[in-house]
């Protein structure tokens, strides 16, 4: 049984991962799994993933959650090039301080933003209130602040002069209010520069591969069926509002 | 090395815990949080992310508790059991798996409830509304059920055999709202369990020291109530009550 990835690419972790793996020519089984109509909450997917959640992962009888645990295992597992997850000690640490840190901060952030500009309106059916959208904003653009001046700075990219795991975690994110129609990188000379290094090498084919769905969401979401996305309601607005 | 710390702060025990357990030298610099001496100008120059814990190898600093661990793990592999990360792929993808997940899960709830419990009648002057502390504790009981059902299962530690990084940094998350009077272990003998043994294999003294003051809230509210940096503080906190 070939290596399986559960993966919705409307999530930003499933992105990561699928980028990583595709780029990195890791043999796998794309299983789809599609979040707005509740797929995660299945019997058989339970089995995977218990926290039910995407990204999920089974390489045979063993099954992992969580896209940098992933992300982690694939690097080892199929020995990909060193410059993603450095073996040196100081840049891993580098890479590891972004991981750890953009939990509660960008991913956060960028989530609500994507949800209050787009999502919760269509659950709604009603505009989120503008103070609550202006505070998600301010949140983001602090954390994008920090993503320019501590992590960033005036290297290429976040753990030096090469790409790392870092570089792509933080860029899936910030795409994710791009898809809300949220311009992140206006006005921000130093991210828009680190954004085009990011993808030139990713690929951009890869890039845009990865990132259609999530471009197409503004679109998309106009046509849904508001009535199917009520099942989240409660959990949605406890998280965000 | 500089460890930049404060024992009320759970990423701040854990890796106390670990360097004192394993032997790892270090100097304890403390950076008392409700003194508000995080937003000092001479901190800032270490982190300007102003949070702890924070490392200084040298001239290499390093903030996030979960990159310090992993750093002091490498560094020092040497005299490190291989058991605290291990080293084989399956086991330390478990590792890495809770690492990740619990900073939005029972960090991220044990930390409201502390803060709730603890902070919130003293910065507001009034108490929790009880629909926000009930929305909080039932995130944390969640927490606590994936704790027990997904991660540890019927093993002993979170990989299986062995304490790993996992164990110790969820068993200071789980203390946190413990400092608060509140007994989240009630009811959960598996997790009491859990508990002895991790506290058994760091070492019982060793846990202690590193929960005495989280242990003593009463006396770290009136220092908050005492001293100048609470109107600073104030809007923080309310930013993290909501």
């Amino acid at each position: 049984m070939a290596l399986e990835l559960y993966l919705d690419l409307n999530s930003q972790p499933c992105r990561s991962v699928y980028i990583f793996a595709t780029k990195n020519n890791v043999p796998f089984e794309f299983k789809k799994l599609n979040l707005l109509e509740g797929e995660q909450y299945g019997e058989e997917f339970g089995k995977i993933n218990l926290i039910r959640k995407a990204p999920a992962l089974r390489d045979g009888d063993f099954c992992l959650a969580e896209s940098i645990a992933i992300l982690l295992y694939l690097a080892e597992k199929f020995k990909t090039p060193d410059f993603w997850y450095p073996a040196d000690l100081h840049q891993r640490a580098r890479v590891n301080e972004y991981l750890s840190w953009q939990h509660m901060t960008i991913r956060l952030q960028g989530s609500k933003v994507f949800w209050l500009q787009l999502l919760i309106p269509k659950i709604l059916g009603a505009d989120v209130p503008q103070d609550k959208l202006d505070a998600a904003l301010e949140d983001l653009n602090a954390s994008l602040t920090l993503l320019e001046d501590k992590f960033i700075q005036d290297k290429p990219f976040i753990a030096g002069d090469h790409i790392t795991l870092a570089d792509l975690v933080a860029i899936v994110e910030v795409m994710q209010p791009v898809g809300a129609g949220v311009d992140v990188f206006e006005g921000r000379a130093k991210l828009s520069a680190w954004r085009d290094r990011v993808q030139a090498a990713i690929g951009e084919e890869l890039f845009d591969e990865a990132h259609k769905t999530i471009l197409g969401a503004q679109e998309s979401v106009k046509l849904m069926d508001a009535s199917k996305l009520q099942f989240f309601k409660p959990k949605i607005l406890k998280l965000f509002m | 090395m500089e460890l930049y710390l404060d024992l009320v702060s759970q990423p701040c025990r854990s890796v106390f815990v670990f360097a004192k357990a394993v032997g790892i030298p270090f100097e304890f610099k403390v950076v008392a949080l409700v003194e508000g001496q995080q937003y000092r100008e001479e901190f800032a120059k270490i982190s300007m992310i102003r949070k702890v814990p924070v490392m200084k190898d040298g001239s290499f600093v390093l903030t996030e508790s979960v990159a310090i661990l992993k750093y002091l793990a490498q560094k020092h592999s040497s005299s490190v059991a291989d058991h605290w990360y291990p080293a084989e792929l399956r086991q330390r993808a478990r590792v890495n798996e809770y690492l990740s997940w619990q900073h939005m899960n029972l960090r991220a709830h044990g930390s409201k409830v502390f803060l709730l419990r603890a902070m919130f009648p003293l910065i507001m002057g009034s108490e929790v509304p009880k629909e926000k502390m009930d929305a909080a504790v039932e995130d944390l009981k969640l927490s606590l059920n994936l704790l027990e059902e997904k991660f540890l299962q019927d093993k002993p530690f979170i990989v299986g055999d062995k304490i790993s990084l996992a164990d110790l940094v969820a068993v200071v998350e789980l203390m946190q709202p413990v400092g608060t009077g509140l007994d989240v272990l009630e009811g959960r003998p598996k997790l009491i369990a859990w508990r002895d043994r991790v506290k058994q294999e760091v070492g019982e003294e060793l846990f202690d020291e590193a929960h005495e003051q989280l242990m003593n809230m009463s006396s770290l509210q009136e220092k908050m109530q005492n001293n100048s940096a609470m109107e600073m503080l104030k809007p923080k906190f309310q930013m993290l009550f909501k």
